[in-house]
């Protein structure tokens, strides 16, 4: 993933909010990316273009050399359904659903059939360690379990791009660790590149590298021993 | 995503049982009123319906409909006879008038006099004895309806059906029940006598004209329209096909009463209750699943897809709301003894689905807009 200039302003003129300020960033098959920074930092703007579900002011954002920026919403739609993971910092599993229900998801919106859908969400579930949790319902999850829920959806449909929003910061440190663990292990396996954004300073070392942004600049990428020494993401933990 | 869409609402169920209840009740109101009604119009016609062998009701000009005619004198029948194309040509009374019964009750009842020979507009279908016997002595016949239960007789053990056999009084003339009778019941609801032509002479002897029709059978290939007309030119009466006097009935009816502005207005508000109810619930509904249509379009979920998620549903609830309603209404319209009667048409259950599928679309249009809209970065926002 390739970003390069981009841009974004909320509002018009005096009142207008710059959320980035020229971010060029570039993500590696197989890397796991972390961007830390102060709240407000414009964090949660740049992971949303990223993914692209949030058009930028400017500039540009190719993924698998595919200009995200170029595309109409619906080829955009189905480039994402393909090719993007998500983790939610709340999980955001639909409780109507079981796991394994929520896990197929992202196959059903692919177009897959019911029932390979479910076949491959239940080895997805297998794969996080929830091979006996198929037909929980969320809220009869712990917030770890729900959150490796949430990331056998993100990996179901095999996508090269997961992005994951403070995946830990709902949980204890035990979890975190946890969860880390495995996204480190099953994120970044097949060339898949992964980018979480976090504050927590305790998982620092499961990236390959840190971008550090503040005020919607990124103002230094590094390798985690670092970012740890930095004072902006340490002292926004 | 249709099956996810339909779990996601069947979860809320607070929701989704009080969108299915208020569409419910829109629906048992929408087609139960409308079938009242429609039977409640069948009534006004009821009598010409059940004399189906006349082609043609000749009346006086002045006549509006078959519960309000004006007498004619008895030349005006050899009158009608005399028009060319007429096969056979017959009096009929229609009037009311009081009757005593057994125990001394007095009640107001419809009386029909048919022709003596033919017996033409009598019932079609008697219960107990003939249509024939209406030609005995002081004969009657009475509709079934009518004898259970406005014309009951209070005995010692209680009320009884009135029966053949039971003697009445009219107008100070002694009548004999020959026959109960299978009848379409009248729009006044009252119970109705049946007798011979010359006998409705004999009980309203004050009364010098007691003709209010003459029925009349056209001749094989005869078209009904330009006999009707014929007989209209030639005798300066007033002469309608079955089909045109039923239909000038009914005209007459809705004119001069303001029975359709009182069903209409019940039908009016209980499609403005259901449409605002539903409406609301289901825009609630959406609002409280926005973050979840927001993941799913984030993962690349396309607005025809979320739209036919939110469709799905909207079908749910309609289909639902609605075979409930029916049902109720249904069960309405078969409780034993329902006075008013019910006829559900396909055309009622169609205007009455189409109604319910609009409140439906329009809520689901409401809130397919809010997802439409809804930016899908707000999954990042807790």
């Amino acid at each position: 993933m390739v970003c390069a200039g981009l841009e974004k302003r909320y509002g018009e003129g005096a009142t207008a909010v710059h959320a980035l300020r020229g971010v060029d960033l570039t993500v590696q098959r197989g890397e796991l990316l972390m961007l830390v920074g102060p709240s407000g930092c414009g964090k949660t703007t740049l992971i949303s273009v990223m993914a692209g579900i949030l058009d930028p002011t400017d500039g540009t954002c190719r993924i698998l050399g595919q200009d995200m920026t170029a595309l109409a919403s619906r080829p955009r739609a189905a480039f994402r359904a393909r090719n993007i993971g998500f983790v939610f910092q709340a999980y955001n599993l639909n409780p109507a659903l079981t796991a394994a229900e929520n896990v197929s998801v992202p196959l059903r919106i692919c177009g897959a059939p019911v029932r390979e859908a479910m076949r491959r969400a239940e080895a997805a579930l297998d794969l996080v360690g929830l091979g006996d949790k198929t037909e929980s319902a969320p809220g009869d999850l712990s917030g770890g379990q729900q959150q490796r829920v949430a990331i056998a959806r993100a990996l179901v449909h095999e996508p090269q791009l997961i992005v994951c929003d403070e995946p830990t910061s709902a949980l204890d440190h035990a979890n975190g660790q946890r969860v880390m663990e495995l996204l480190r292990r099953v994120g970044t396996v097949d060339g898949r590149a992964l980018v979480i954004v976090t504050h927590d300073a305790r998982i620092f070392d499961f990236s390959d590298r840190i971008a550090e942004l503040d005020d919607g600049r990124v103002t230094r990428v590094g390798t985690p021993g670092a970012a740890r020494h930095s004072p902006g993401p340490s002292s926004a933990t | 995503m249709y099956q996810i869409a339909l779990k996601m609402l069947l979860a809320n169920r607070g929701k989704y049982l009080g969108m299915v209840l208020s569409l419910a009740f829109t629906s048992l109101i929408m087609t139960q009123q409308p079938a009242v009604f429609a039977s409640i119009l069948t009534r006004t016609y009821g009598l010409i319906d059940d004399i189906a062998i006349a082609d043609i009701w000749v009346m006086d000009p002045q006549a509006q409909s078959v519960e309000e005619s004006k007498a004619m004198p008895d030349t005006r029948l050899s009158l009608v006879r005399s028009v060319s194309g007429v096969e056979w040509a017959v009096p009929l009374h229609k009037g009311s008038l009081k009757v005593r019964l057994p125990d001394g009750n007095t009640v107001g009842c419809g009386l029909i006099g048919v022709d003596d020979v033919s017996l033409v507009g009598a019932p079609g279908v008697m219960r107990s004895s003939s249509m024939a016997d209406l030609r005995m002595s002081d004969a009657v016949a009475v509709d079934a309806e009518g004898a259970a239960n406005r014309l009951a007789v209070r005995t010692e053990r209680g009320m009884r059906p009135l029966g053949v056999g039971d003697a009445l009084e009219v107008n100070d003339r002694r009548a004999v029940v020959v026959g109960v009778a299978d009848a379409t019941p009248t729009f006044q609801s009252q119970p109705m006598l049946y007798t011979t032509y010359s006998r409705v002479k004999l009980f309203n002897k004050s009364e010098r004209k007691v003709m209010s029709f003459v029925l009349v059978k056209a001749q094989p290939g005869q078209d009904h329209r330009g006999l009707a007309a014929r007989i209209a030119s030639e005798t300066g009466l007033t002469a309608l096909t079955a089909d045109d006097f039923r239909a000038r009935t009914l005209q007459h009816f809705i004119k001069r009463t303001a029975i359709i502005m009182h069903f209409g207005t019940t039908i009016l508000m209980s499609f403005c209750i259901g449409a605002v109810v539903t409406g609301l619930m289901f825009h609630n509904f959406t609002q409280d699943a926005l973050r979840h249509f927001g993941v799913l379009k984030a993962m690349g979920a396309d607005d025809r897809t979320l739209l036919l998620m939110i469709l799905s549903q909207a079908l749910l609830v309609a289909g639902t709301g609605f075979g409930l309603g029916v049902g109720m209404a249904m069960i309405m319209g078969n409780l034993p003894g329902d006075p008013m009667g019910m006829r559900l048409s396909p055309l009622i259950l169609a205007v009455g689905g189409g109604a319910v599928l609009s409140i439906t679309l329009v809520s689901a249009a409401l809130s397919i807009r809010q997802v439409l809209r809804l930016e899908p970065a707000i999954v990042f926002k807790q």
